[in-house]
């Protein structure tokens, strides 16, 4: 499962929308184009200067409203290792998971600040944040999906067991 | 100990005597909703790659209403994919620009009380109004579910909301739920169901009941839920469902709400959720004169006959102010031929209304009907998210459609019993 180290926070409040992350004026468009918008309504430059690696950090009840997947795909596109979140809207954190994104629920998100260099360590439910010395605990990933997510999300897991099936 | 309607009904689906929340169990999925954003063209190149067919073909309905009528050739393509689609995987139900399919879904039939659905749409609890099980799930959790027939759940705890009391006139479901976005809050329900109950909401007709769990997607609900009663059994009756054990759906005398809370319909205020939230709501009054350059009736959420009734109830010998526009949107094409029949079309045309095709059309951003920057819009729709409707700096308020038609009239935001108080005396 994902491990990542050393990824700058990027951080955002509360309630952050399935339509700052992918705006509906783009869903027609391809996964590339969306993702240069995500979240511009409100940072302008976060698509700009996001890099692989890097770390998404929220409040409470990340990716509320739509059912659109395409706002968890925006920020993988984006090279987004993983959402750090006080909480997450129920159908964003599935979708996460299913696309492979990492998304944590940290009680201790709001300790993070913006550039923080965080290394996180999925499987074990921890984050270290390497300017201030803390560590944080995550939950756990529902362990029925720990394999899924091992996988790489849903669709390559559906694949290797459909696979199986068929030897 | 019991259990409540949605543990029964997950229960049913996943093959078990009971369920518990926090468990984790596989159902069986009894519908499967897909609309031509999130369905065919996201889904058919998963199937593909899997190599996989659409498990059960019959029970699987697709509803094109995000991108209709084509406005451009992506909206072309993508609906002309739709519909090649359904073909080649055997979709019979497939209903091409006839509204939009949280509406069209119960409309046509396929909405019973006790089933296990799951739709490719975050607004898909609405079917709860009808006692059915329904989630919203994103378009790689619809293939799994389009290839195996099943879907994951980890048992959600119920909130039993209580509705005391009767609604004034001009007070409605709508307004109950902005009361309850900012008294419950978004984020409180966390993926839990909300099951609805007490005298006012026995007393709702159905769309009205729609409105409540329609928007339990704005309480962070995975759903929403209304036990089955008379008021169910008829509606199920005129739409031609044959449903015997529609009574028999319901929570148990001594199941366990993981907390209940009491809402008085008899003190109730018309409300206005303010931008850029649902739950940024207070009675209409605190806005009274914040002036609108769009008022918008549209959505699964705000134009269904009912909603449309109420407009025209206000709009009736009246105009649209000089300084703001009132769109329609009916929320499909059997709720514009009922509105046709009836007058209310008339009535809202006259009063100076423009009408706009079926569909999500503004709401989602997609279709005619968006906003330009710093334009201030009164919608009866579910969401004003930031640049949800168009530009980044658009500001949305959200309300009722009798404090919409109301405030078309005025151009301003209004208190509609002002309005209709004003026609009662008349």
């Amino acid at each position: 499962m994902t491990t990542t180290d050393g990824g700058r926070a990027f951080v955002f409040g509360d309630n952050i929308d399935t339509d700052m992350l992918a705006p509906g004026l783009y869903m027609k468009r391809p996964i590339e184009e969306m993702a240069s918008h995500c979240l511009e309504a409100l940072d302008p430059t976060f698509a700009k200067t996001v890099r692989s690696g890097d770390i998404v950090v929220a409040g409470e009840n990340f990716g509320m409203g739509s059912s659109r997947e395409q706002a968890a795909m925006a920020l993988r596109h984006l090279g987004v290792a993983a959402v750090v979140a006080k909480s997450f809207a129920g159908l964003f954190f599935r979708n996460a998971l299913n696309l492979g994104l990492v998304a944590l629920v940290c009680p201790a998100a709001d300790r993070i600040r913006p550039g923080d260099r965080l290394s996180v360590d999925a499987e074990a439910g921890r984050i270290t944040n390497l300017s201030t010395g803390e560590s944080h605990a995550c939950e756990p990933i529902p362990p029925h999906l720990a394999e899924m997510i091992r996988d790489g999300g849903l669709l390559p897991h559906l694949e290797k067991k459909l696979k199986k099936k068929s030897v | 100990m019991g259990m409540t309607l949605a543990e029964k009904i997950i229960a049913r689906a996943a093959g078990r005597p009971e369920v518990r929340p926090g468990e984790i169990v596989t159902c069986k999925v009894d519908l499967a909703m897909m609309h031509d954003s999130g369905g065919p063209r996201r889904v058919a190149p998963m199937l593909e790659r899997l190599g996989a067919r659409v498990w059960d073909p019959s029970r699987v309905v697709v509803i094109a209403d995000h991108y209709v009528p084509a406005i451009d050739s992506d909206s072309a393509a993508i609906l002309a994919l739709t519909r090649k689609w359904v073909k080649s995987a055997g979709v019979e139900s497939f209903y091409d620009m006839q509204g939009i399919c949280h509406i069209v879904l119960p409309e046509r039939g396929h909405v019973r009380p006790g089933l296990f659905a799951v739709g490719g749409d975050s607004h898909s609890p609405t079917a709860g109004a009808f006692g059915c099980f329904m989630f919203g799930i994103g378009a790689t959790e619809m293939a799994g579910v389009l290839v195996t027939g099943e879907i994951w759940v980890k048992v959600p705890e119920t909130h039993l909301v209580r509705w005391h009391g009767r609604l004034r006139h001009g007070v409605v479901a709508k307004d109950m739920m902005l009361k309850m976005c900012r008294d419950i809050g978004l984020s409180t329900v966390r993926y839990g169901v909300v099951q609805y109950t007490g005298e006012a909401i026995a007393a709702l007709p159905m769309p009205e009941r729609m409105v409540l769990t329609n928007m339990s997607a704005e309480l962070g609900a995975q759903t929403g839920l209304i036990e089955p009663d008379d008021v169910t059994v008829q509606s199920l009756r005129d739409i031609g469902v044959d449903a015997p054990d529609a009574l028999t759906w319901k929570s148990d005398a001594d199941a366990r709400y993981v907390r209940t809370w009491t809402f008085d319909a008899d003190a109730l205020e018309p409300q206005v959720a303010a931008p850029h939230s649902p739950d940024n709501s207070a009675p209409a009054g605190d806005y009274e004169g914040v002036a609108i350059d769009q008022c918008y009736i549209g959505a699964c959420t705000g134009a269904k006959l009912s909603d449309l009734h109420m407009a025209a109830e206000v709009l009736r010998g009246r105009k649209v102010a000089s300084t703001t526009r009132l769109l329609v949107a009916p929320a499909s094409t059997r709720i514009t031929a009922q509105a046709a029949a009836d007058g209310t079309l008339a009535t809202l045309t006259e009063a100076g209304a423009i009408l706009l095709p079926s569909g999500c059309g503004a709401c989602a951003g997609l279709g005619a009907g968006l906003l330009a920057e710093k334009e201030v819009c009164l919608s009866s729709t579910a969401r004003n998210f930031k640049g949800r409707m168009g530009a980044h700096s658009a500001l949305v308020y959200l309300g009722s459609p009798y404090t919409v038609a109301a405030s078309a009239v005025t151009g301003r935001i209004t208190d509609p019993r002002a309005v209709l108080a004003e026609r009662a005396a008349a």
